[in-house]
């Protein structure tokens, strides 16, 4: 072996990978170091005696002690709650499973600050479900965590469940054993990389959420994130800011450390037999039924929200919609609600192609087989690489950007492309965590195979790695797209004035007084919730049963 | 079969990327005019003018304004304060009494000389003896109080800060927390200025007596208060001076909210030139140009604040609704600088028992 | 006893077994043979309980089964491949049903020990599937659906991913432990060695419907029409003159169609028949040819190793009574009414 083909792998891979990680240092590592420096640097001395010495407040304790609760019991809730929709709603067939699917996609993009609204008309001491006396409680939180991040279950478990071969299944059953004894023995260990992958995202959102936390918790309780936003926002503190957001890297690196291990499985079968959705049958039901139980528990804030913004003046009304091309009431907004989804949009589409090129990038540097251990080191180091900015404070990042992008070459402060960039790196490890057990699952001999018959590397993915791709990466899209189209946190800190996302729209609105801003907003949340269903439909439409999962 | 597959999808996968190019939100930006031709202003995002104004503005300053309003008045000043070495604008306004020391010890604005029309000084910054912020406009924080509820309950509505601890207005009361919310962190200083340092009592006996805090000011308006837009049950509001303006029903002639005068805080937003600002020129001709009779007139509809400048007349609504207190609470900035950390974890405490 | 009257299966509408009607006695090991996708395996997830039948029915002992779910039949399925639970370790897999039915700790891991020793594999209860051969976790396979004495066991060609001669031995073995657990079986293969190995009886499936079954040994000696002849090994199959030419030279009594296997004619000095070698091969055992003979036109033949014809040479020829099969007057194209859709 030459000295040439020997380095020639290695370098091409390094080259594939060399862009999302270019991306990545610059857009996320740059600034949280930049956070980090103002931190340990405080009065122009390294001192991170000051920054431990944060991490030893009763104050933190508490605050860590709370968002590992919280984000474990809503991880737990929404995976035990998404696992019988994902079943129902991507091993069945029935009438309008499709626009089911799609629907409960939407609290995803819903922006926290309407949610929230929502959540406390309906909880609040005048709502609906004011008896329940859950205002301001921690189990508030909760239900508003699984209520945004049990999409993610049902679509990251649901993709693998549609793609399992029935015939272990089968096998058991013939064995003797039951439908909930095949489920506990053999369905279960083969979804758990799928189910693993999934908690471990929504973990990462759960622990990191922001608005939920403030709205729904009535100041009482206090997460990493709302701590770190207190201290950089109003306090100033970035001593401790960078005490906790070194605490929430190590803590996401933990996390996706153990999650990497408990997603390996092994063998996998080469030639794999995928089952068509079949018609509910009898044993179907319990699954019918809770995901009816999680769509009626979706759909009632935004039922809220509907009703809502169809009220004016007691009466209903379509004034909320047709005020949405106005500039609202008292000129709350600068450019119209219609121009802000055209914005919007626009971002989307950006964001959507940016993590769909960087994602397939890494996945396909990731699945590559390794030829050494530290070869596969730094492979999988790369695979968690792109999940880190899911852990960190959008806060961090913004303000991470302010005091590092500003020095040419890399003066980007003002850039058109940090909108979309930062929703891109939040939508990566969605992205890279549908493609990556796609392409893993593609048998290496396959390409040898095209390899022998002349097919030169670029060639060999095409034949052999595409067609495969092609359906799960109209999943990720969708994903990817319906991300963006929600972002908040990054976005409100970049986004310029003049071309404002819906999101940022819905801030302002909800933010002013006067009634019409009120129903505004709500109208533009439903008009944003509508838009996501409608890309969704698409996108299932597009999209056949696929393998891969998150 | 297969081959018609692949051809579908080739062709979504091709559209999807004409898409792409098409409707990209990237490149559609064509910043043509130099950047000695722009004025970079630096904002919260509750700021909007008329767009006539600004672009008066752009005719007659020859500049073309910029606009990057993002957060609110705590981020802002904290994102001046850490990007004071390599300035992210020319000119900034937004930054309020209760944060303008921080950016003053920060070094962030630089003194700069302009005869202010009348009135203005009369709420210039205690201890800014070099003139580096400018007032623009100012409001109050004070309690709103639903007076059809009253009316309806045949209960007196309360007065005063100390009424807002009787048992006759139990579980009333909804109000912004003061670490998530400028509104909040309002009635705290409120309240410091009126106990002293007896504020923690009054507090714990706030909370005892059931009020309801929230994140934000339009959760507290929006959902809990019974004139919001949520209809919620609580008829006491930590809000505006402002606002009973915006609750006057459709052919009535009379608001059905009034503020409570002895219970508000006064908040003056400044504006000032950036220390390092690349067009220092067009950033004084911006602090001017906000203190034109124009936009001075046009601050109540666009920002709910009142003017600055004396004669400046007010909309109808606001001349009728809109009562300003004579002696609101005010603290002293450099003590509300010096001891804001301190008081919010002290409040945070007493609150969160 | 499993009985199956008038069973038909449909997918989406598309029909894929056609009034399948079977029995198979208790203690018999029954082959469905057939070519791929003439639904025998469809039959055999009916069967299992894993497809509903869209006519007819499926009953055991007199108890019809419909509405009876797969696990609650008592039958054991094994894969084509194995289906081992690839995270559970041999043992366990083996042992599996009988932990469902919570037999104890203990008792499980004796039948376990007896299991794998009865397939060869006394030892590998530790392993975990993917460290096995093919041939490995086929046994494996086979012992974990005989764990419980299941009163059916359904085997899903069972040795066809594996290769020749294992194929061979396997099936031999396969027939022995079968044999000793004295388990009542339903195999589907389309290899006819296989099921001649392994079974007792046979049916043979073609397009969705049973073409003929019965005792292994009728059918083989009488297949019903000229294609099952063909799927069952029989090398040609004779019409007409040439028919009665053969029958003639084996004195049997004519008929209008006979199966020829490729031995059924030897080299041999005194035999009836005189043809022209056209081709010859040796194999290890003996020596392979084409002959031409007058009235039959080419047909195969073999010869002992020692003599080997070259092409053009003449050779005489006998018939192997036995290895010929008179195809019935119903079973071909020519009888009208009586005809099969092939």
């Amino acid at each position: 072996m030459t000295l040439g083909t020997r380095w020639s792998r290695p370098l091409t891979l390094a080259g594939l990978a060399v862009v999302p990680v270019a991306v990545l240092g610059v857009f996320f590592v740059l600034p949280v170091a930049g956070m980090l420096h103002e931190g340990f640097w405080a009065d122009g001395s390294f001192d991170p005696g000051a920054v431990l010495e944060v991490l030893g407040r009763p104050r933190v304790h508490r605050v860590v002690w709370f968002t590992v609760w919280s984000a474990t019991v809503a991880t737990v809730v929404a995976v035990l709650l998404g696992l019988p929709a994902a079943h129902a709603l991507h091993r069945l067939r029935f009438p309008g499973r499709d626009l089911v699917r799609a629907a409960l996609l939407v609290p995803f993009v819903l922006p926290t600050v309407v949610v929230g609204v929502a959540f406390r008309q309906l909880l609040g001491e005048a709502g609906p479900l004011g008896f329940l006396r859950l205002d301001g409680t921690a189990i508030a939180i909760l239900a508003g965590l699984v209520f945004f991040n049990v999409a993610l279950v049902i679509r990251g478990v649901g993709t693998a469940w549609e793609s399992l071969d029935p015939r272990p299944a089968e096998a058991a059953a013939a064995l003797g054993a039951g439908p909930v004894q095949v489920f506990w023995t053999v369905t279960l260990p083969a979804l758990r990389p799928a189910i693993v992958s999934a908690a471990s995202v929504v973990f990462l959102f759960c622990a990191t959420a922001f608005g939920v936390v403030l709205t729904l918790g009535g100041l009482r309780y206090s997460s990493v994130e709302t701590e770190i936003y207190l201290l950089t926002t109003n306090l100033l503190d970035l001593q401790a800011a960078a005490a906790l957001s070194i605490l929430q890297l190590v803590a996401v690196a933990a996390l996706l450390l153990v999650a990497g291990r408990l997603r390996a499985v092994p063998g996998g079968g080469a030639d794999r037999v995928v089952a068509r959705p079949r018609r509910p049958a009898r044993g179907d039901t319990a699954a019918l039924v809770a995901t009816t139980v999680l769509l009626v528990l979706v759909a009632a804030p935004i039922a809220t929200l509907v009703s809502g913004s169809l009220h004016v003046d007691g009466g209903w009304s379509l004034d909320n919609y047709r005020a949405l091309t106005t500039d609202g009431t008292h000129q709350a907004l600068l450019v119209p609600v219609t121009d802000a989804l055209v914005t919007s949009l626009r971002t989307a589409v950006d964001a959507t192609w940016m993590s769909l090129s960087m994602g397939l990038l890494v996945a396909f540097v990731v699945t590559r087989r390794s030829r050494s251990r530290a070869e596969r080191r730094v492979r999988s180091g790369l695979d968690g690489f792109f999940m880190l900015p899911l852990g960190v404070s959008a806060v961090t990042l913004g303000f991470g950007f302010l005091i590092t992008l500003d020095h040419p070459p890399i003066d980007l402060r003002d850039s058109p492309f940090l909108v979309p960039i930062a929703q891109a790196l939040v939508a990566l490890p969605l992205v890279v965590r549908t493609i990556v057990p796609v392409l893993a699952g593609i048998n290496d001999r396959q390409r040898q195979a095209a390899a022998s018959l002349g097919a030169g590397p670029l060639r060999a993915v095409l034949t052999v790695d595409l067609p495969v791709v092609w359906k799960p990466l109209l999943a990720a899209s969708g994903f990817a797209f319906a991300a963006s189209l929600g972002e908040f946190g990054a976005t409100s800190f970049l986004a310029r004035d003049d071309h404002p996302t819906v999101p940022i729209v819905i801030y302002r609105l909800i933010g002013h007084p006067g009634p019409m801003n009120f129903g505004m907003a709500l109208a533009a949340s439903v008009v944003l919730a509508a838009t996501t269903t409608v890309v969704m439909l698409v996108v299932e439409r597009l999209r056949v049963p696929s393998v891969g999962a998150f | 079969m297969k081959s018609t597959r692949a051809l579908a999808a080739l062709c979504a996968l091709s559209a999807l990327g004409l898409t792409a190019s098409a409707c990209s939100a990237v490149g559609q930006e064509t910043d043509s005019s130099a950047a000695d031709k722009q004025v970079v202003l630096v904002t919260h995002d509750s700021f909007v003018l008329p767009k006539k104004l600004e672009q008066e503005f752009e005719k007659q300053s020859g500049y073309q304004l910029v606009v990057r309003a993002s957060g609110d008045a705590g981020q802002l000043t904290n994102k001046l304060v850490l990007t004071k070495d390599d300035p992210i604008g020319d000119v900034s306004f937004g930054v309020d009494n209760t944060f303008a020391s921080r950016a003053l010890d920060a070094g962030v604005f630089a003194p700069y000389s302009f005869h202010e029309p009348k009135g203005v000084s009369d709420y210039a910054l205690p201890g800014d003896d070099q003139h580096r912020l400018t007032p623009v406009d100012n409001g109050n924080v004070c309690v709103n109080v639903d007076d059809t509820w009253f009316a309806d309950h045949h209960l007196a509505p309360p007065k005063t800060l100390d009424d807002l601890t009787k048992p006759a207005y139990r579980d009333l009361f909804v109000l912004p927390g003061a670490a998530t919310s400028s509104t909040g962190m309002a009635f705290l200083l409120s309240t410091i200025a009126a106990y002293g340092s007896g504020w923690q009592d009054y507090w714990s006996k706030l909370m005892d007596n059931g009020a309801e805090l929230t994140a934000g000011w339009s959760d507290a308006y929006e959902v809990d208060f019974t004139q919001g837009g949520g209809k919620g049950d609580r008829p006491i509001v930590l809000s505006y001076d402002s606002s009973p303006a915006f609750t006057v029903p459709k052919g009535s002639s009379t608001s059905t909210t009034s503020a409570l005068l002895d219970t508000c805080f006064e908040q003056v937003e400044y504006a000032g030139v950036l220390s390092g600002a690349r067009n220092v020129a067009g950033a004084e001709a911006f602090v001017k140009f906000l203190e034109t009779p124009e936009v001075q007139a046009a601050l109540p509809e666009s920002m709910y604040v009142f003017p600055v400048v004396d004669g400046v007349k007010l909309p109808t609504e606001w001349a009728k609704f809109a009562v300003q207190p004579t002696k609101p609470y005010a603290v002293d900035p450099a003590e509300i600088a010096a001891h804001r950390d301190e008081w919010l974890r002290d409040w945070s405490d007493v609150t969160s028992r | 006893m499993l009985t199956l009257d008038d069973v038909s299966v449909d997918y989406d509408g598309v029909p894929a077994v056609v009034d399948v009607t079977l029995d198979l006695p208790d203690g018999e090991v029954l082959a469905v043979l057939g070519p791929s996708g003439c639904g025998k395996s469809t039959l055999l997830r009916a069967v299992a309980g894993l497809e509903t039948p869209s006519a007819g029915r499926i009953g055991w002992d007199g108890h019809d089964l419909a509405g009876v779910p797969t696990h609650k039949r008592g039958f054991a399925l094994m894969f084509q491949d194995g289906q081992l639970f690839s995270h559970l370790t041999v043992g366990r897999n083996v042992g599996y049903a009988l932990r469902i039915r919570r037999v104890r700790g203990p008792q499980v891991e004796r039948r376990v020990a007896e299991l794998l020793e009865l397939v060869g594999l006394a030892g590998y209860a530790g392993r975990l599937p993917a460290t096995l051969s093919g041939g490995e976790r086929q046994r494996v396979a086979l012992a974990r659906s005989l764990a419980v004495e299941p009163r059916l066991i359904l085997l899903d060609e069972p040795l066809s991913a594996l290769d020749a001669g294992l194929r061979e031995r396997l099936a031999a073995e396969l027939r022995e432990i079968l044999r000793a657990a004295g388990t009542t079986a339903l195999m589907v293969t389309h290899d006819h060695e296989e099921a001649f190995t392994v079974a007792d009886r046979l049916a043979v499936m073609r397009g969705g419907r049973v073409v003929q079954s019965g005792p292994i040994a009728e059918v083989w000696r009488g297949p019903a029409d000229p294609e099952t002849a063909l799927f069952l090994g029989y090398a040609r199959v004779l019409h007409g003159d040439a028919a009665g030419v053969l029958l003639g030279a084996a004195a049997m009594p004519p008929a209008p169609a006979v199966a020829v296997r490729r031995s059924a004619l030897i080299a041999s000095p005194d035999g009836p028949l005189l043809g022209e070698v056209v081709s010859g091969r040796a194999t290890p055992e003996q020596v392979r040819l084409v002959v031409a003979v007058p009235g039959v036109g080419e047909i195969d033949a073999v010869a002992p190793l020692d003599l080997h014809p070259g092409p053009g040479e003449r050779l005489r020829l006998a018939v192997e009574a036995a290895k010929l099969a008179v195809i019935p007057a119903g079973g071909l194209p020519a009888a009208g009414a009586h005809s099969r859709d092939p």
